[in-house]
């Protein structure tokens, strides 16, 4: 190829990727420098119309870092995203390995756990939120029938931020469920009949052949499930709006609370705190990257 | 199959992270820039092209020559949706907004004062232009007014032997709910959300008890706290409550099964579907008489535009839909009590119904006066969360609002 042609195709292939980047840079790269830049300026909501917030420098993240409200909603994150992911994760596969039975009616079954995730998020939560009401809720009268007694699910401290925590996990296993279970798919019989003639017993299999094999798959899904989980919001605010006090509030909670929660917008403090979430799943997700990629070395 | 492993996993975790990141900001145009068609933006997204109250302002338009294209908003996106066009500079020409938001757009500088555009309030009585007034300047004029006020079930109360005459403070309300409850019904609901609404709906006990927004944690204030916290211990409040929106709160009290509701004007038309015998008293102070309940209701304002030639169509648009003559029909469409005491009275006269509203609209304040403007929506925000930390038992009251005081004091300084 002579120097000419190749100037040319190199041309042809930028302009095969101008479309994409235009489209990164509108809509990715500038929000993202726009949220960066909304974190560094002191905004009040005169600054914000005129346009002359002044730099503050890291003064919203230390005010934020400070806050009485950043200890918990840290915690609460972690707890969230830990017990989603590990109850989505270990029920999604035990669905799955259990689908892969290939038993009579299992697509019916199979396509039956599929309506929480086919449900807008406003319905599920309004319809969990009415589940546990205190007073009227069905859970609650059904806990009475065998003699326990009125817990206020939604309305105690104790109680807010498991509950959230279990309707985000039986929003989530249908996901994990439908990955996994594809990923169940890619595994050649011929290893399984393999493992059965050298003998190997029902956890055997499991432990040794299917769980390494899913490896990649698994990887992939709990990756995309933290991400997903820990800017979970609308489930939360539409059931407790993070309540009571800061019982249910997470991270993500806490910046559209800042941002929008109050006739009076905090968008620096919002923004900060969003971010804090981006660079939170950002260095899990390398975390977790290396981790993967050292294994499979 | 490695390298493409990992290159998805970067991929997808990417773009999962900056979907996550607050979304930018982008602010459609209103088409205010060509001279004869003028934008009005409202919170009244219920009414459609259809209704009475649009073909309202397309009247008013009609009159001054223009037209108008008018969009209805959520209102609680509305606040942000008009800081975002002022900063883009497509602010709409009329805008009507709720009341307490008015202080934070004048801060903004969104807002003309009336004494530029020339728009008339003297008419509008004083606790409701309150909240419309800082620094000595006017940003509005209130469309109209609402405010909370008892309702109460009458089949309840004759079955628990409570006679609604007796009920004047809050030791008798208190007797009356005992009672109720001995009888086997539920005594009040009410909203104490961890938002705005809860602020509002326990401002008439906060203020009732001769609390000041100014000291979240004088002994009035834990006194009226303690209340609600005590309807919750004894039984006489369902636990619900924390949770409860006033759309929520008034379900429960559409059941029949409760004596009292908490509630707002607006419930009037639907208090008539609920197919039980129902009356409405002010909600008692501490020691008698009308608490203030604080105002409800939206202010018919004009953002500020490049193009100040712009104001003198305004002015005529804002007259018509808040002027005495319209009031009548703007207030019966939208179901408030009018602003002006004129205007009142022709209420009433056609509705008695709506002789306890006027009352209670007049003993009514302003959440943002007192001169507090932009320090009420802090002042605001401490003061639900103590709402929520007292009721939902993980402080007392007193350490709650003690809490509350030492925040508000921090975030208003």
């Amino acid at each position: 190829m002579n120097v000419q042609s190749r100037v040319k195709s190199q041309w042809a292939a930028w302009g095969f990727l101008a479309p994409i980047a235009v489209y990164l840079v509108a809509f990715y790269a500038y929000p993202l420098y726009r949220n960066v830049d909304l974190s560094l300026r002191e905004y009040t909501v005169r600054s914000f119309v005129m346009g002359d917030a002044p730099f503050i420098g890291a003064e919203n993240y230390r005010a934020v870092l400070a806050d009485p409200t950043f200890v918990p909603a840290l915690t609460h994150t972690l707890a969230f995203t830990a017990l989603s992911l590990l109850f989505q994760f270990t029920v999604g596969l035990a669905l799955a390995l259990f689908f892969n039975q290939h038993f009579r009616l299992s697509h019916t079954l199979r396509a039956l756990f599929l309506v929480p995730w086919l449900l807008p998020l406003i319905v599920s939560a309004s319809t969990w939120s009415w589940m546990l009401n205190s007073e009227s809720g069905i859970v609650n009268t059904a806990l009475g029938i065998v003699g326990v007694g009125q817990v206020n699910w939604l309305t105690s401290p104790e109680w807010s931020l498991v509950s959230v925590t279990i309707a985000n996990i039986w929003i989530g296993i249908p996901f994990n469920l439908v990955v996994l279970y594809s990923g169940l798919q890619t595994i050649p019989d011929h290893i399984h009949e393999a493992a059965a003639l050298d003998g190997a017993g029902g956890w055997q299999h499991f432990w040794h052949v299917t769980l390494p094999l899913l490896r990649p798959v698994s990887a992939i899904t709990l990756l995309l499930g933290l991400v997903y989980t820990l800017k979970v919001f609308d489930i939360i605010w539409i059931m407790t709006r993070g309540g009571p006090v800061d019982s249910s509030t997470t991270l993500a909670i806490w910046s559209y609370r800042l941002g929008f929660g109050n006739p009076l917008p905090q968008f620096g403090p919002g923004a900060a705190v969003g971010n804090l979430l981006i660079i939170m799943a950002l260095f899990f997700g390398l975390i977790y990257i290396r981790v993967q990629r050292r294994q499979q070395a | 199959m490695r390298s493409s492993l990992t290159r998805l996993s970067l991929i997808s975790l990417a773009a999962a992270v900056f979907a996550g990141g607050m979304a930018g900001c982008t602010a459609q145009g209103t088409g205010n820039d060509s001279p004869t068609n003028y934008a009005i933006w409202d919170p009244y997204p219920q009414f459609d092209a259809g209704s009475a109250w649009v073909a309202l302002l397309q009247k008013c338009g009609k009159d001054a020559g223009v037209t108008v294209t008018r969009t209805g908003y959520d209102t609680t996106d509305l606040t942000n949706k008009v800081l975002l066009a002022a900063q883009q500079a497509v602010a709409p020409d009329v805008l009507i907004v709720d009341n307490p938001v008015i202080s934070t757009l004048a801060e903004a500088g969104v807002l003309t004062a009336t004494s530029e555009t020339k728009i008339d309030t003297a008419a509008v009585e004083q606790n409701l232009l309150d909240a419309g007034q800082i620094g000595g300047k006017t940003y509005g004029v209130p469309i109209g007014a609402n405010t909370l006020a008892l309702y109460y079930n009458k089949k309840v109360l004759a079955a628990a032997g409570v006679d609604i005459a007796t009920v004047k403070d809050w030791a008798s309300l208190n007797a009356a709910l005992a009672k109720v409850k001995a009888a086997g019904k539920k005594g009040i609901t009410f909203s104490a959300i961890g938002t705005e609404e809860g602020s509002f709906q326990f401002l008439p006990w906060f203020w009732g008890s001769g609390a000041n927004l100014t000291q979240l944690d004088s002994p009035a204030a834990v006194s009226a706290l303690s209340l609600w916290t005590d309807w919750l211990k004894q039984g006489y409040a369902p636990n619900s409550v924390i949770q409860n929106t006033q759309t929520t709160s008034w379900q429960e009290f559409a059941t029949g099964e409760y004596a009292f509701a908490e509630n707002g004007t607006w419930q009037l038309a639907n208090a008539k579907k609920t197919g039980f015998e129902y009356g409405i008293i002010p909600v008692p102070a501490i020691n008698g008489g009308t608490a203030p309940a604080p105002t409800g209701g939206e202010f018919v304002s004009v953002p500020v535009q490049k193009d100040t030639a712009r104001y003198s169509v305004s002015q005529k648009l804002v007259s018509c839909i808040a002027s005495s003559e319209n009031s009548l029909a703007t207030t019966t469409t939208l179901s408030y009590i009018a602003p002006t005491k004129q205007v009142q009275a022709k209420q009433v006269t056609a509705n008695p119904e709506l002789k306890v509203w006027v009352d209670a609209v007049a003993a009514a304040k302003g959440r943002t006066g007192d001169n507090l403007g932009t320090k009420y929506p802090k002042i605001s925000q401490q003061l639900w969360t103590a709402v929520q930390a007292a009721l939902s038992g993980s402080q007392p009251p007193q350490a709650a609002l003690a809490a509350a005081q030492k925040a508000a004091a921090a975030a208003t300084k």
